[in-house]
């Protein structure tokens, strides 16, 4: 995870709730694959099919507000997102995605100077580059490094215990 | 720059001093796992693959949600429970001594200076006592319950003085509704509230239980209060040094100050649906209720039953009303046996209950339905919350409930 990665970016705005992310009505699917398609339904529809592994998300403030539902970050997770990278993360979404092996990246700048589909150079805890401009950004502690790199907050334990 | 209170809990549980935004790994004092939830984080356990539980004696489980249980599947829970007790050599296991946010504190679990976990929203009521507190998730409990530690962003902070003498009928849950109203559901969202001034200074420790239990409600991370002499007494230690280190320094950096004259306060009520949804009682006396319900980890406690009892005294409730009492803990149960606030309530009409969640989260005796009115005193009135999602929920102080409860109409205290 310490290694660049180049993505292609979706924006979505201020404020994406986790009844956005993923509706009610689609909670209790048996699994997070039967999930993928109705990601982002409410706003947008077409977005779960376009996404493809890789890609990452680029948002504005308060992204994962709402409901404490972990089926939210693990179907971001499962469509093969990259990244989200937003101005601020509601708290328990925060949690919930690093525990589900999902990397979060804050950035106040980025949202407003990039456009859907442009490409970007990540390296994690360095830099993000768009559009020959670079954005510094925060490294996460080694210990949540350890938790996304194992893939989620299980399987690090797993890991820890000498289990995988 | 100086630091404010949450840094500093913070600062001295990881051992070196911390800023708002920065993420650390705390050492946890203590974990809580109410009834709900064990099955859950039992399963993210093993499945984690530890073999033992990393300080037995710093876990708590707690039966309350689920007690009596109602459900022919609730009782899985507990024996769930029991077994893991066993098993891990898990000592503190309350079955039937009240709810998990009263005992808590009030068993002598969480102190001034802790950090705890709880697999419960409002694991946010420690912060009475000048302790960081969290609702979490039950994955993040299994890492817990394997390791002890857990990664938290250090929060910024939101300071809410509030000075002056409060009127007679005003309690603190008026004061943190009118907050709540104020800040909006969301407008503490991730951050740390710290209460002062000296109107809660002058508040005895369960009034100030009910404004860190409520915290969560404006989204807030936490809701904490410097601890004192009388936070000291309830939590049976000494007014050490170490507990008066456990305050904010004058030059600490607030994301935002808010001034309140306890003057100013009127009862006020959160009408349907919404927890900020605040008016004051005054403009909506009159309405009609069938049931009103005191009690839940918010305002189960011996004054708020007293409070209740004051009014009811020698009066009868409204031969249309159902009074629901639940006492938060068996402690306050006995307490308010012996002082004869029980017989008060009781001589009243009052149905007095065993300690626990039930009807608070829509499980226990006294649910409602479609276009019936309940004046509440617990902490949410989201749809479908105690009983159908017609339900009409209003929640209010210990004093609005009773003198509601004798109108049958909703009526100021």
């Amino acid at each position: 995870m310490s290694d660049s990665f180049t993505a292609k970016i979706w924006v979505l705005g201020d404020d994406i709730d986790t009844d956005i992310i993923l509706p009610t009505e689609y909670l209790a699917m048996k699994t997070v694959q039967d999930m993928k398609p109705y990601a982002f339904s409410p706003l947008r529809p077409e977005l779960a099919e376009k996404i493809k592994p890789g890609d990452m998300i680029v948002a504005g403030k308060n992204f994962g507000c709402g409901s404490s539902r972990e089926q939210a970050p693990e179907v971001v997770k499962a469509l093969g997102v990259s990244c989200v990278v937003a101005k601020s993360y509601a708290r328990i979404f925060f949690r919930n995605a690093i525990n589900n092996g999902l990397l979060l990246i804050e950035n106040q700048d980025l949202y407003d100077e990039v456009k859907e589909g442009d490409v970007a150079t990540v390296t994690p805890g360095k830099s993000i580059e768009v559009n020959g401009k670079t954005y510094e950004i925060a490294s996460l502690p080694d210990n949540l490094m350890d938790i996304l790199n194992a893939g989620g907050l299980v399987q690090a334990m797993r890991k820890k215990n000498g289990l995988d | 720059m100086g630091q404010t209170l949450i840094e500093k809990i913070i600062s001295k549980n990881v051992g070196h001093p911390v800023k708002a935004g920065d993420i650390v790994t705390v050492n946890v004092d203590y974990c809580m796992i109410d009834d709900i939830m064990v099955p859950f984080a039992v399963q993210k356990f093993e499945e984690m693959g530890f073999d033992k539980v990393w300080d037995p004696d710093k876990v708590v489980l707690i039966y309350d949600h689920f007690l009596p249980a109602t459900q022919v599947d609730d009782s899985r829970h507990f024996r769930v429970g029991d077994e893991f007790a066993r098993k891990y050599d898990i000592k503190n296991v309350h079955r039937t001594d009240g709810i998990c946010h009263q005992l808590m504190t009030e068993a002598g679990y969480v102190k001034p200076g802790h950090i705890a976990f709880g697999t419960d929203s409002h694991t946010v009521t420690y912060g009475c006592v000048g302790a960081f507190s969290t609702g979490i998730g039950y994955t993040e409990m299994a890492g817990i319950l394997g390791t002890g530690q857990l990664w938290v962003k250090v929060p910024e902070t939101i300071k809410i003085e509030i000075d002056g003498t409060l009127p007679g009928n005003v309690t603190s849950k008026d004061i943190i509704l009118k907050i709540i109203g104020d800040l909006t559901a969301s407008g503490a969202t991730y951050q740390s509230i710290e209460f002062t001034g000296s109107t809660v200074e002058a508040m005895s420790v369960a009034s100030r239980m009910t404004m860190s239990n409520m915290a969560v409600e404006a989204g807030a991370k936490c809701g904490l209060f410097v601890p004192d002499d009388k936070t000291c007494d309830y939590c049976k230690i000494d007014y050490s040094d170490e507990v008066k280190e456990l305050v904010p320094d004058n030059d600490a950096s607030y994301s935002r100050i808010i001034r309140l004259r306890a003057e100013d306060m009127v009862p006020v009520m959160a009408c349907p649906s919404l927890v900020d949804n605040i008016h004051p009682v005054s403009e909506l006396a009159g309405i009609k209720v069938d049931q009103v319900f005191l009690g839940s980890c918010t305002n189960g406690r011996l004054e708020d039953l007293r409070t209740a009892a004051t009014i009811l005294k020698g009066k009868k409730v409204a031969p249309f009303v159902k009074l629901i009492v639940t006492p938060a803990s068996r402690k306050i149960y006995r307490e308010a046996l012996a002082d004869g606030t029980l017989e008060i309530l009781s001589d009243a009409g009052a149905i007095i209950t065993t300690p626990g969640c039930g009807l608070c989260c829509g499980r226990g005796g006294g649910i409602l339905s479609d276009d019936e009115v309940v004046v509440a005193t617990n902490n949410r009135n989201f749809l479908g919350r105690m009983g159908t999602s017609k339900v009409q929920i209003y929640l209010a102080s210990p004093a609005t409930a009773a003198a509601t409860a004798v109108a049958g109409v909703i009526t100021e205290a």
